[in-house]
């Protein structure tokens, strides 16, 4: 370590090489910090739970075709009845949407009446009936479930709201932070819009959405005992472990016998949840993916570049080396000389990422919509690329040690 | 001379397979991560209709008031049905047409088959002539039919094909969604990307679609809009017609302005109306209007997926670092055969031949490397599918411009890469190089 005066003045005469190491460090720093923390963004969204028993979900698009909008209240009716006594099928239902599907419907929630104004919190609305907790596999963690008698049949268009609610607990707490939600009132945004009683709380449920801007309100579910009528629908339907590939096939077959006139086509008309949380988080596994093969091609050339570089300044330098052994110095003095130039070119270099890698994501905040890169990242960044560049400096290092001392007396 | 350099340059490469190999490889995946994700971002950043681009302008009515508007007090992406309709009945434009999205079913002749799916939109005769769509058989359907709201229908091509086997369908009934509707017109396979007309509310980089109808006939139907319905305030509208007259804003419409002073015209008309709007109560608030034409509309909606951009940038970080990591090795290769260079250069060789030869050595290495990148980046592409949404990874494709351009930039950055360590090589001594060997 007492080496720093000489290496400093080896280096100024080498200052291209120097500056081009330090460089790939310090760029490989700033992308490769942004790239994990992308990837650390990611993989923490794809990983939140739904709040379904996913495993045994199939869920069916269905479209009705030349039928009176008021008329399939019993068409549906008919369906689910039809669903439930499949063999396979545990329970089934009709809903709007559920979480992950990609579409679906959202609005503001409020204490008390309000037509305009900032509501109180966002919810989504699930409208089903009261075999949606068995079919979500949704846990009731207070109250209780609907009542069959409960479920009113309603337009889409017309639809206000219900005497009797189901929310999540992110809702309820959004709502009575005391945690006492549970028989409370609470009022959906819009015009003379009765209030809803909240009879049960569930766990978890998750909103529809998986994109970012769904992210403040992505807990906050609200469920309603209604029957929508309208030619367009979603059976959910929960088969007994085991049966999901039959009743897969088997369901959409038995909706056909039923009633031809519908239409239950296109890619995501039939698809079982694990399908279901593919396609929700598709382009989010696959940014991750490829910011790590990024990052690791990334590492692997900036090591090899740094394998490159000292290899020639050891063939430039072997009589230099040959004179020190002969003046006494060790093999470890050699090894030490090199990896301490490394370390001191390494240093310069992640002082220079740290910043850019912190000026890069703060451009980013400014552009997408990305949060702020923490520290610890930078911080971890900084120690990886130090190794990588010990470890990539290590070889040539080490056949620079072996330089014989008789090296400084040749073909001078 | 240039292909004795050439061979000179082969040689010194195989001489160190290890450092070439690395300088090939770090060339072949930089520029393949480049040119893959570019692909990508080309396909949605592109102008879809290059030569109207300019000609076309969505107009934007403030209809919901400071209170509700967007960020910046913006005016919401559409119209609501009553803004439209006045809009379009002023017909301050050249052409002119209200659209929006719809999802159809449609039953196959015969009877006994499945009915399956069909999406489109509802537009106005003047949709076809503004953004010049193709037409395979017949031609759009005319003012007067808008008019009568007649149940007249353009379907694809596609559409064609598994309807009638691809025949001439001109005058023929389909059914959708148990409706009749006369074919008057089959279009050429049409979809531009991103889907300008229908950026919100709609897929910009979904399926063509299959059929239009005249948007007065499916307004008599009740047709509901398959977009974007976003409402403020009282969403208790209780009916069609509670809806229609609401302030939920669904109806996309464009116009067609021919100059600058058709522009000014029909800013100051827009102007017009949501001033004579406030003055019948209607609107709380001053004009707040906006007219953009096609490329300002895609950069306001941000058409380009966050992904893609993000991409493009670290891929173009990736690259710069390897060349960086080229320029290092290149100056390592090269400064080993200073003595080389002496002897040369003594022997009578200018620095120019000089220049040339380290050039024409780079150069090939560039050319190896884009070889290299060019399997990659077919790889790449091939495996994009496997990453992200189909529609996206459906628009990444490898064409003949961009074969060029991945063997074109390979070459050309690693020779600009070479710059600096071909003037180190150029600048060696002759003298010094003899005396110390």
């Amino acid at each position: 370590m007492l080496q720093i005066k000489p290496i400093l003045a080896a280096l100024k005469r080498h200052k291209a090489g120097t500056i081009l190491i330090a460089l790939q460090i310090a760029l490989t720093l700033a992308i490769v910090c942004n790239a994990l923390f992308i990837i650390q963004q990611r993989v923490q969204r794809l990983s939140r739970p739904s709040g379904m028993n996913e495993s045994n979900v199939l869920a069916i698009t269905n479209r009705w075709v030349a039928v009176n909008d008021k008329d399939t209240a019993s068409l549906t009716k008919t369906d689910v009845q039809a669903l439930r006594q499949l063999p396979g099928v545990e329970d089934a239902m009709n809903t709007n949407s559920f979480p992950l599907r990609g579409g679906g419907w959202s609005t503001g929630v409020n204490l008390v009446p309000k037509e305009n104004g900032k509501p109180a919190g966002q919810t989504t609305l699930y409208f089903v009936d009261e075999h949606a907790l068995a079919v979500y596999g949704a846990q009731l963690i207070a109250g209780r479930n609907f009542t069959a008698d409960e479920v009113i049949v309603a337009d889409p268009k017309d639809i206000k709201s219900t005497p009797q609610v189901i929310v999540t607990k992110a809702l309820a707490d959004k709502l009575f932070p005391k945690g006492d939600a549970l028989g409370k009132q609470m009022y959906l945004s819009g015009k003379d819009v009765p209030p809803s009683t909240i009879i049960g709380i569930v766990k978890q449920l998750q909103v529809p959405w998986s994109g970012i801007w769904a992210n403040d309100f992505v807990e906050n579910a609200t469920l309603l005992p209604v029957q929508l009528t309208g030619s367009y629908g979603i059976y959910l339907i929960r088969a007994k472990p085991g049966q999901l590939a039959a009743v897969t096939k088997s369901a959409p077959e038995a909706l056909l016998k039923t009633n031809r006139m519908r239409v239950i086509s296109g890619e995501r008309a039939i698809r079982t949840y694990e399908k279901v949380r593919e396609d929700a988080y598709k382009n989010d596994r696959g940014m991750a993916i490829l910011m790590g093969v990024i990052c690791v091609i990334l590492l692997a050339i900036t090591a090899a570049g740094i394998v490159g570089l000292t290899s020639f300044w050891v063939g430039q330098r072997r009589k230099q080396i040959g004179v020190r052994r002969a003046l006494g110095a060790t093999k470890h003095d050699i090894l030490s000389y090199f990896l301490t130039e490394n370390l001191m070119i390494g240093i310069a270099g992640v002082v220079i990422g740290a910043g850019l890698a912190v000026g890069l994501n703060l451009w980013m905040v400014t552009q997408f919509e990305m949060a702020r890169l923490s520290a610890v990242y930078v911080f971890a960044g900084v120690i990886a690329l130090l190794l990588l560049g010990q470890a990539a400096v290590l070889a040539p290092a080490m056949r620079a040690a072996k330089v014989p001392p008789v090296e400084a007396t040749r073909s001078v | 001379m240039f292909s004795y350099y050439l061979q000179l340059g082969l040689r010194s490469l195989r001489r160190n397979p290890l450092l070439t190999a690395l300088m090939v490889m770090a060339i072949g995946f930089g520029v393949a991560a480049s040119m893959i994700t570019y692909s990508v971002f080309r396909a949605v950043s592109g102008n879809p209709i290059p030569e109207k681009s300019e000609q076309l302008f969505i107009p934007q009515v403030d209809s919901w008031g400071p209170k509700y508007n967007l960020t910046g007090n913006e005016p919401p992406y559409a119209l609501n049905y009553v803004d439209a309709m006045a809009l379009m009945r002023e017909h301050k434009a050249k052409r002119q047409t209200m659209l929006y999205p719809i999802g159809m079913s449609a039953l196959p002749l015969g009877g006994q088959s499945i009915p399956f799916t069909v999406q489109g939109f509802t537009a106005q005769s003047d949709f076809f002539a503004m953004f010049d769509v193709p037409f395979l058989y017949g031609s759009a359907w005319g003012t007067a039919e808008d008019e009568q709201r007649a149940a007249v229908v353009v379907i694809s091509r596609k559409l064609n094909d598994k309807l009638f086997g691809g025949a001439n369908s001109l005058g023929r009934e389909i059914t959708l969604s148990g409706h009749n509707y006369r074919v008057v017109g089959v279009t050429e396979n049409w979809n531009p990307k991103p889907r300008f007309f229908a950026v919100w509310g709609g897929s910009s980089f979904g399926e063509p679609s299959d059929i239009y109808i005249p948007i007065s006939r499916a307004l008599d139907l009740k047709i509901d809009t398959a977009g974007n319905n976003s409402c403020r305030g009282r969403i208790d509208y209780g009916d069609w017609d509670g809806w229609l007259q609401s302030n939920c804003v669904w109806v996309t419409p464009w116009v067609q302005l021919d100059s600058a002073a058709e522009v000014a015209q029909y800013r100051q008309f827009l102007e017009g109306y949501a001033s004579d709007q406030q003055r019948a109560g209607r609107y709380g608030w001053a004009p707040n209007v906006r007219l953009r034409n096609v490329m300002q509309w895609l950069d306001y909606m941000q058409v380009v997926p966050q992904e893609s951009s993000v991409s493009l940038l670290v891929a173009l970080g990736f690259f710069a670092i390897c060349l960086i990591n080229t320029i290092g090795l290149l100056l390592a290769k090269f400064l080993r055969r200073a003595s080389e260079i002496g002897v040369r250069r003594a022997l009578g060789a200018s620095r120019r031949e000089i220049y040339m030869q380290y050039l024409i050595e780079a150069g090939s290495v560039g050319l190896a490397g884009g070889f290299l990148g060019l399997l990659l980046t077919a790889l790449g592409i091939s495996g994009v599918g496997l990453l992200f949404q189909p529609q996206i990874a459906r628009l990444a494709h490898l064409d003949v411009a961009l074969v060029g351009l991945t063997l074109l930039v390979s070459v050309f950055a690693t020779v600009v890469a070479a710059l600096y360590p071909t003037w180190r090589a150029a600048q060696v001594q002759p003298a010094w190089q003899l005396k110390s060997n």
